[in-house]
């Protein structure tokens, strides 16, 4: 491991699990002793060289590692302006980057004894990575999904229940992910002795927004490698789309310290950020607490939380990952949104020009890049995260476009 | 000497243990809720939990989850359950309150604020489900400063070193939450819960109540044998959801709490 400079910015968080205001461990007592002992577990496993052979062998042969930096030479043409290059998350086992902290999380799972797994999902990308590695080490796994969820996301649905999982609907609240992972919190806190749960997202209590972006960390210093052999340097810009978060983390954390990468996250703007049907939670947001950790939130004066909206499930949360709330406030990030519009003609423009169907959620990164590229000069360079690809979205697409399957 | 200690001296005197409904402050609607709470001592509650509705009740089963949405659908906030305790000491100054819920609709009042006009309407502890000990420094402060108990939580899976954490800074009284989940899902063993008071007893001075799966006037009567008060929660509320009459639900399960024959406080350690 290489010293971090002085001012890093990929110091955080600290020993107790803060990034600067955000983050903590906001859990019923219950739970206290689970999540503290995790973090010991994490801490040990992080420490293990045999841990990281195992994973990376993983990483490598199961999923497909790494992933393909590809140049859409159309897409720039198309654009008129800087270069793109598209990170392919959508080519890993499993369609997204999902997979990359499912794997290390099960691992995690069975050094620590665990017998049973349970997770939130929302788009079901997500679930689908969790009951995968479920499948893969055979483990038992249970998936709380939102009632709302289950209908828009069928083939991922009916995927997890293939892999053998067993997959919950989740009707109270907005019956959407936020309510599906307060389903998995009630899950954990009543079955504490032989559960696991894998959180999806760069969000929760502490350890699991560090853990998941060190998970994730493959996509940033994958990229790092591959845009050096490509180009010969950094790039000047990446972007990545943010729903909780943990795609673009696990992209922007690499290059946090390289003053010159510019670093934009987009979030789902739904039917627009001024309207109230959005998921622009860093953009319209107020900070909070929710779902184990304080960070920016969707919530009304008194403290309730919203309903966010957008057409993309997995962007649909009206949390997003401390890490995140805390680069905001410290300028290094900057998030922006992009509206379900917006996203639906990235992802028809993809799928056109470069013959890759994007899942709806990086549709929303590639809509802001789609804004900026013209504006940029055609030696500069941008990386985006594809972080899934569309095939779970067709007949979300289709109904949206009005076309008859 | 504030109205939680005043009432667990009284209760220690006369040899009985406490009897604390819960019920979530503005359910179905505000006026009934206060109703509801308005009788409930001359039902037999010796101390009242009032229930702050929040959007996302991560610790609760479906009754209190069901409460909290009525409260909510019916406009209850966190100013007006302060309201609601005003109302109430205008007639009863001595009966202890403790308002229990979330921390984010407290973040979003602003801690200090809400510390001081807790204080001001009446209230007199906070259990904050979401706050353990080592992020809770942000309200213990101020609510300490304003006389205001922080009530912690002690559960099935708090060892040794977990339950120093808890009783640091602990005041009022130390709830022992009776099973692993979630309110008014599970049963107790009753032997296990017994244990772990006995275990609590020896660590701490402080009054120890238990609840979480406590639904019946028999599982009640049992408990109230060797805590030192019995919350019931999930039950009432389902009573108050079945438009069934609360106090007198409320009324027999006081009955069964003060009817115990506390023999086993006595000997409690092994």
């Amino acid at each position: 491991m290489t010293a971090l400079p002085p001012n890093s910015y990929r110091a955080g968080p600290d020993d107790r699990g803060h990034f600067g205001d955000y983050g903590g461990r906001f859990v019923a007592e219950t739970l206290m002793p689970l999540v503290l002992d995790l973090e010991r577990a994490y801490e040990k496993a992080k420490a293990d060289p045999a841990f990281h052979a195992q994973l990376n062998g993983l990483l490598k042969h199961y999923v497909g590692r790494p992933s393909a930096l590809y140049f859409a030479e159309r897409l720039t043409a198309h654009l008129g302006g800087a270069k793109i290059y598209l990170k392919r998350e959508d080519l890993n086992h499993t369609g997204a980057h999902k997979i990359n902290n499912c794997l290390g999380q099960i691992l995690l799972a069975r050094r620590m004894g665990k017998t049973r797994i349970i997770a939130e999902t929302g788009a079901g990308q997500h679930g689908v990575a969790t009951a995968t590695v479920a499948a893969r080490f055979g483990l038992p796994c249970v998936v709380y999904m939102g009632a709302v969820d289950i209908e828009r996301q069928k083939p991922n649905v009916f995927r997890m229940r293939l892999l053998g999982a067993d997959v919950r609907s989740v009707t109270s609240g907005s019956r959407t992910l936020k309510d599906a992972m307060n389903e998995a919190l009630r899950d954990w806190v009543a079955n504490v002795e032989d559960t696991f749960y894998i959180i999806g997202s760069a969000a929760g209590p502490h350890p699991y927004p560090e853990m998941v972006r060190d998970f994730q960390c493959i996509i940033g210093n994958e990229t790092r490698v591959q845009i050096r052999e490509a180009e010969g340097r950094l790039p000047d810009l990446i972007v990545a789309c943010v729903g909780g978060g943990s795609n673009a983390i696990g992209m922007f954390h690499a290059f946090l310290d390289d003053r010159e990468v510019e670093i934009h996250g987009v979030e789902a703007a739904g039917q627009g950020a001024g309207t109230p049907r959005h998921a622009a939670t860093l953009s319209a947001g107020t900070p909070g607490v929710l779902h184990g950790a304080r960070s920016y939130l969707l919530q009304n004066r008194d403290g309730q939380v919203l309903e966010a909206h957008s057409i993309s499930a997995g962007l649909d949360y009206p949390g997003v990952g401390p890490e995140h709330s805390w680069l905001k406030d410290q300028g290094r990030v900057k998030y922006f949104s992009a509206t379900d519009g917006d996203a639906l003609e990235a992802f028809q423009l993809l799928s056109r020009i470069e013959g890759i169907i994007p899942a709806l959620e990086p549709a929303h990164a590639l809509a802001h890049v789609m804004r900026l590229a013209l504006r940029m000069a055609r030696d500069q360079i941008v990386v985006v995260t594809l972080s899934g690809r569309g095939d779970k979205d067709v007949f979300t697409v289709a109904d949206a476009l009005g076309a008859e399957l | 000497m504030s109205r939680i200690a005043a009432r667990f001296a009284e209760l220690k005197r006369a040899g009985r243990a406490a009897f604390i409904p819960f019920i979530t402050a503005g359910d179905p609607n505000a006026e009934t809720s206060f109703t509801i709470l308005e009788t409930l001592p001359s039902a037999g509650a010796d101390l009242i939990e009032l229930g702050v509705p929040f959007s996302d009740p991560m610790a609760d089963g479906p009754a209190i989850q069901a409460s909290s949405l009525r409260a909510l659908n019916a406009g209850m906030n966190l100013p007006r359950v302060l309201e609601l305790v005003r109302r109430f000491r205008k007639r009863d100054d001595t009966t202890p309150i403790v308002l229990m819920g979330y921390y984010n609709p407290i973040h979003a009042y602003g801690s200090d604020g809400f510390a001081n006009d807790a204080a001001e309407a009446g209230v007199d502890g906070l259990i904050t489900v979401d706050l353990p000990p080592e992020e809770d420094e942000v309200l213990r402060r101020p609510a300490m400063a304003r006389g205001l108990d922080i009530i912690r939580l002690a559960t099935p899976t708090s060892t040794d070193q977990r339950l120093a954490a808890i009783l640091n800074g602990a005041g009022g009284f130390l709830y022992y939450v009776s099973i692993a989940g979630v309110t008014g899902t599970k049963s107790y063993a009753e032997a296990d819960v017994r244990a772990a008071v006995a275990r609590l007893k020896k660590h701490s001075r402080l009054p120890c109540a238990v609840g979480f799966g406590i639904k019946t006037p028999e599982q009640a009567y049992a408990v109230a044998e060797f805590a030192d008060a019995v919350v019931v929660g999930s039950a009432i509320v389902d009573r108050i959801a079945e438009g069934g009459d609360a106090a007198d639900f409320c009324k027999t399960l006081a009955e069964s709490v003060h009817a115990a024959r506390r023999t086993a406080v006595v000997d409690l350690d092994p």
